[in-house]
């Protein structure tokens, strides 16, 4: 397991360092100066050169490499063009209001689409097994902020039982008030993302009961249940979890669009607005912490998936990370 | 063959897509940035679903809004599919060293959900209808290519391939004879899930106002703009959304579809 380990985190780092380059590489060959974001139309020449001598554009492009890696190395995501305010700062208050959402929802949708998936699986034979699938089917074709919109319409606007959209300005300080802004976004999130799940937990599930190792350990006296529990959950698991891992990052990601449907104060909203601004170290930070913890994630789903899967384990000594 | 009844209804679902796409092209209600149809006015009379906040006709919006949905969705899948395709053949076929630098670049590609991707090349081109096309399209590559990389790593591990070439047959007689006809029915399945996938992100986009700039009247925008005045024109937010969610259950009914016919194996058990 060490030695996996060494590995995977050197791959980590890799990635990591290959992804930070990307990143640089993209906003950097496309065309545009990213010091005209700091000028208006007409400005003179001295204008321009000192517009780049501040944001250091007119540097060659190794050294402007090596000093946005330099900084990424102590952590310094660099300052925004427009507030001229840190941006890491900016991004650590921003995940103060992602990070919740993104979890909550990921928990939600696990609670709802394990259970659905497996009665979607087990019962495909009633009348609710295609119903769920059919549901799900549907799930994944709706855009994610359309459904936000229709819970607000529906909950805040004419229930005016939860709140359209905002987050309360001291935070969590009140953890009731933080939360009930952040329920409809959560059930949002949640819903679409539980359409996809519950397929994955479907088909684990298809695969499963199918499977000549149940039917065996049912021969041989097993409950229905002990033998799900014994045999069944751990098979089914090793996919689900790789796709959890995917999912979460998802959810992370797609925080973008749900947080700009309910204004709410989060990385999505930081990334839009940096976006229209053309303010580059606010895009490029953005974007180097979400891979980051995308690249994160994807390491802890292996690892977990390897901690459920012996066979895994025993394929250490060969197999690339 | 005997087809399926979901690939029947997904067929169906895109083909009237595609007839409101190409009526659009021929006729119009009326101008789709005419405002001179009075305010908010309720479906009905003069105005089948009614008018938008600037008394814009929102019957010939919608239409034109297929449109720009199914151009971008198969401007990108070309995109995708192209680039995609390739960056996975010559990555099945490369050496070690290359196959694993292209794989890594891949998956930190794949690791960004396609809208974030797409927006960072919007954040450094202009917010037009090429610039969705061209983001969604390089987005879309990478999965097409990683799918592409294992499928051909497949296909050229089989003893067909080894007695081709022991009887003097060129790689790229190779690549046109027995890889792309083994791989193109996984390919086609997979491309149309993209294209569904890619109606989605660029409503996504045109909702965050950083698709097709006006006169494009994206589904997406459409939403956006109606967002303000869903409870006095309820008809505005909810006509779009579900014309993006006819369109995306009818492609991946289409892609069920084409998934059965090219697997028979997958037919009995479902």
């Amino acid at each position: 397991m060490a030695r996996y380990l060494l590995r995977r985190t050197a791959f980590l780092l890799g990635s990591l360092l290959l992804a930070a380059t990307l990143l640089f590489l993209l906003l950097r060959l496309l065309p545009g100066d990213p010091a005209n974001s700091l000028l208006s139309v007409g400005a003179t020449p001295e204008q321009i050169a000192a517009a780049r001598h501040q944001i250091g554009s007119d540097r060659p492009l190794p050294e402007q490499f090596g000093s946005w890696l330099g900084g990424l190395a102590r952590f310094d995501l660099g300052t925004s063009f427009v507030s001229t305010l840190p941006v890491g700062q900016e991004i650590a208050s921003r995940l103060v209001v992602t990070v919740p959402l993104t979890l909550l929802s990921f928990l939600l949708a696990v609670v709802v689409a394990v259970p659905v998936g497996f009665l979607a699986a087990y019962r495909a034979d009633r009348w609710y097994g295609p119903l769920l699938n059919g549901v799900s089917q549907l799930g994944i074709a709706v855009p994610v902020f359309w459904i936000g919109m229709l819970l607000v319409t529906v909950f805040a606007l004419r229930l005016r039982v939860l709140p359209a959209g905002g987050f309360p300005r001291h935070e969590w300080e009140d953890p009731a008030a933080a939360l009930t802004s952040l329920a409809l976004p959560v059930v949002t999130i949640a819903l679409v993302m539980s359409a996809s799940l519950i397929r994955y937990v479907r088909s684990a599930t298809v695969d499963v009961l199918g499977a000549d190792y149940l039917r065996t350990a049912r021969a041989l006296g097993s409950s229905f249940v002990g033998a799900m529990w014994r045999h069944g959950l751990r098979n089914a698991a090793v996919p689900v979890i790789s796709i959890l891992g995917i999912e979460l990052a998802t959810t992370f990601l797609g925080a973008v669009v749900v947080e700009s449907v309910f204004a709410l104060p989060g990385l999505g909203g930081m990334l839009v607005k940096g976006i229209a601004e053309h303010d580059y170290p606010v895009i490029q930070g953005v974007l180097v912490v979400s891979t980051f913890a995308v690249l994160v994630i994807g390491f802890a789903a292996d690892l977990v998936q390897r901690l459920v899967d012996p066979r895994l384990r025993a394929h250490l000594a060969g197999g690339r990370p | 063959m005997k087809r399926s009844p979901t690939f029947l209804i997904g067929c169906v679902l895109v083909a009237l897509v595609c007839a409101v796409a190409v009526v659009s092209l021929l006729w119009l209600p009326y101008d789709p940035s005419d405002t001179s149809g009075g305010r908010l006015v309720p479906p009905g009379g003069a105005h089948w679903l009614g008018t938008d906040k600037l008394g814009r006709d929102l019957l010939s919006r919608l239409m034109v809004g297929a449109r720009i949905a199914l151009t971008v969705g198969f401007g990108s899948v070309l995109v995708g599919g192209v680039l995609g395709v390739t960056a996975g053949l010559l990555a099945g076929f490369a050496t070690r060293w290359l196959d694993d630098t292209i794989s890594a670049v891949l998956d930190i590609l794949i690791a960004f959900p396609t809208l974030l991707l797409a927006m960072l090349v919007v954040a450094v081109r202009q917010a037009s209808l090429g610039s969705a096309v061209l983001a969604i399209g390089l987005a879309m590559s990478a999965i097409v290519a990683r799918l592409t990389r294992v499928l051909v790593k497949r296909v050229l591990a089989q003893d067909y391939i080894t007695a081709s070439r022991t009887s003097g047959t060129s790689w790229p007689r190779v690549v046109t004879e027995h890889v792309l006809p083994n791989i193109w029915p996984t390919l086609l399945v997979n491309l149309a899930l993209q294209l569904g996938l890619a109606v989605l992100a660029e409503a996504s986009l045109s909702y965050l106002g950083l698709g097709p700039p006006p006169p494009n009247a994206s589904w997406g925008r459409l939403l956006q703009e109606a967002q303000a005045t869903v409870l006095t024109a309820p008809t505005g937010a909810i006509a779009p959304g579900v014309l993006l969610v006819v369109l995306v259950v009818g492609v991946n009914l289409v892609a069920d579809g084409f998934r059965d016919l090219a697997d028979p194996t997958r037919r009995r058990s479902r």
